[in-house]
């Protein structure tokens, strides 16, 4: 299982540079594509390819691409989501960093097939040493042709630049990201209209994450049917993990979708197992939004089920017993790990990057810091607990972006699978106050509650 | 780094309006407004932070109305309204950084330079925050230094004590640009 098609090659010496990057079959998909290929062909091979958007929301990327409107005389944009912030995601960054080219070409393929002259990747603001690697790697790309006018002398014509953002969550969200790009705040829009109809400078605009573009390469070199033959069911291809927290290995790992949980935890292929011989506690499998499990229900589904690194498997059981793969953003957390401790975390975050748009989102989120702050630091009352539940209940679906949800439901996950570790916060007050540590009763494998 | 006081008035370098104008060439016409962000990342570059002044004559610059610029520069973490340190060391604090001991660098930091967060040192060298993900947790605990983001991955108490005193001696011999 260990079939690599983003990262072959990136222990390549000087991969980052054109010249290595074309030596080893770069830019293949750039001349197949022009030179063969018509752009609805382009568009076919990646629906065939069942590729679904790598940035969080799992959205089949083909499908996308066919709903972009095409009026005569309009032009139409494709923006590469790279403002990477989920908590817990790096592999954009680790793309980015060392094996740039591959954005680069998956943008020229993606373009082609969108009919899009001008296109932007949109870069969180700190990521500066790689704006510079893309800016140097365009330049590169455009001195050998792929990029500016009569590209192969094919007749297309595309120009590529990178944006920086200026260090906002709320820009990975598509629309928020295009106000931000048009030079204002990032405040997400109301939809519809979608993109698709109405997005850039109102132009028809497709916005898709770095690894979705890039995956756009292997679909078009090898065929989408090829694609869709590596992974399990509706998850095919390959995806960017990054696996974090309390891990022996931590880092970005290329895994074909169907790796079982417990392979990608414990194998050395992999995280290589929990950091100085602890117990696995919980996981947070894609990203900081989606709902955290403990370690027998992130293991095995409800049902005993090996669980799978699939969208279908970590989904299993629904927000009772279930996740979702996310960003792939995979955080680990050891025995000793506290959970309200790192739920007050994840709500300090979500307040600080609500854009204060919609009052659900705006007023919750800095409520579910206080109260859980209260209640980490040995201040909380019993009834505390199910103020959260219901504050979280009352941000979720109620506001015009994601950010909401994403807010509430790590909150609501971890009262629904560790309640009694918030419960002996309340309990013990004093003692909660000078311990930054939680109860180690659920590690794995589990044991029973006092 | 220039130093500017926070009342004085603006004059971008022809190196700044030559880079402007690059930057503006990405947009269509009359999109100019989406220079913005870039262009105020290379103000700060040069200044250290943005003041009222530098954001009117980015406003005049881009034809924007000045409330255009501050309602931006106020939304976005990554632009200081207050001159910052010359240096500013920024740690990720969010969970997956905090799982692998943010926090007690943080504490370290804070005791080695004897300010609290946002705060500048009195010879105006340093100042530090907390911010949200960098999006690199599997390196954390991790700290970036602007205008070029310098980037410290898998940080120790030594590797922060070892890291101030280059940035001290970097600065040595050199004119102090932030205002107190």
């Amino acid at each position: 299982m260990a079939r690599k098609l983003l990262l072959t090659h990136i222990d390549v010496p000087g991969i980052q540079t054109f010249d290595v990057y074309r030596q080893k079959g770069g830019y293949r998909a750039v001349e197949k594509a022009l030179k063969t290929l018509t752009p609805d062909e382009v568009v076919e091979e990646v629906k065939a390819s069942g590729l679904r958007g790598r940035g969080g929301a799992g959205f089949p990327t083909g499908m996308k691409w066919s709903f972009l409107a095409k009026p005569e005389g309009v032009p139409r944009y494709l923006v590469c989501n790279a403002d990477e912030s989920e908590p817990g995601t790096f592999k954009d960054r680790y793309l980015m960093t060392h094996i740039p080219h591959a954005l680069i070409e998956g943008m020229i393929v993606s373009s082609y097939a969108l009919g899009a002259n001008t296109s932007y990747i949109y870069v969180r603001g700190e990521m500066m040493p790689q704006i510079r690697i893309l800016e140097r790697a365009i330049a590169e790309a455009k001195n050998a042709g792929f990029l500016g006018k009569d590209i192969l002398g094919t007749g297309y014509n595309l120009e590529l630049y990178v944006q920086p953002g200026g260090g906002a969550y709320i820009c990975g969200e598509e629309t928020a990201l295009l106000e931000s790009l048009e030079g204002k705040r990032g405040n997400p829009r109301i939809k519809p209209p979608f993109p698709a109809v109405s997005g850039l400078y109102n132009c028809p605009t497709v916005v898709n994450n770095v690894e979705s573009i890039a995956a756009t390469v292997p679909i078009i070199n090898d065929g989408g049917a090829e694609y869709a033959k590596i992974g399990v069911g509706r998850s095919t291809g390959t995806k960017l993990i990054s696996a974090g927290g309390n891990v022996n290995k931590p880092g970005v790992y290329e895994i074909e979708l169907g790796v079982p949980v417990e392979e990608f935890i414990y194998s050395d292929e992999y995280c290589g197992g929990i950091a100085n011989g602890k117990r696995l506690k919980a996981v947070v499998a894609g990203g900081s939004s989606v709902p955290i499990l403990p370690a027998n229900l992130i293991l095995k589904t409800l049902n005993g089920e090996p669980r799978l690194m699939t969208y279908e498997s970590l989904a299993d059981g629904g927000f009772q017993s279930g996740t979702m793969l996310g960003s792939g953003g995979f955080i680990a957390f050891d025995e000793d790990q506290c959970i309200v401790r790192n739920t007050w975390n994840f709500s300090r975050f979500y307040h600080h990057e609500s854009c204060g748009q919609c009052s659900p989102c705006r007023e919750g989120t800095g409520w579910l810091e206080k109260v859980l702050h209260n209640i980490e630091y040995g201040h909380g009352s019993s009834s505390d607990i199910d103020l959260l539940v219901n504050v979280a209940k009352n941000i979720e679906g109620n506001t015009i972006c994601p950010l909401g949800d994403a807010a509430a439901w790590p909150v609501a996950s971890a009262i629904r699978h560790f309640r009694d570790e918030f419960e002996w916060h309340v309990s013990h007050g004093q003692e909660a106050q000078h311990r930054n540590y939680g109860l180690a009763h659920y590690a794995d494998p589990l044991e029973p509650v006092a | 780094m220039l130093s500017v006081k926070h009342n004085e008035p603006v004059e971008f370098t022809e190196e700044m309006l030559g880079k402007f104008a690059e930057i503006v060439a990405r947009y269509p016409e009359g999109r100019q407004k989406s220079a913005l962000l870039p262009i105020l990342h290379e103000v700060q570059a040069v200044y250290g932070w943005l003041s009222v002044p530098a954001m009117d004559s980015v406003a005049a610059y881009l034809n924007l109305e000045p409330i255009e610029v501050y309602e931006v520069a106020t939304f976005y973490t990554m632009f200081f309204l207050q001159p910052p340190g010359k240096f500013v060391l920024e740690v990720c604090r969010t969970g997956p950084c905090c799982l692998v001991g943010a926090e007690r660098i943080m504490a370290h930091i804070e005791q080695r330079l004897g300010v609290k967060e946002g705060e500048v040192t009195p010879d105006g060298l340093f100042s530090w925050r907390g911010v949200e993900c960098m999006a690199a947790c599997g390196y954390g605990p991790v700290l970036q230094i602007g205008p070029e983001y310098t980037f410290y991955e898998n940080l120790t108490e030594e590797k922060i004590d070892k890291l101030i005193d280059e940035l001290k001696n970097k600065a040595e011999g050199r004119e102090l640009t932030a205002e107190s």
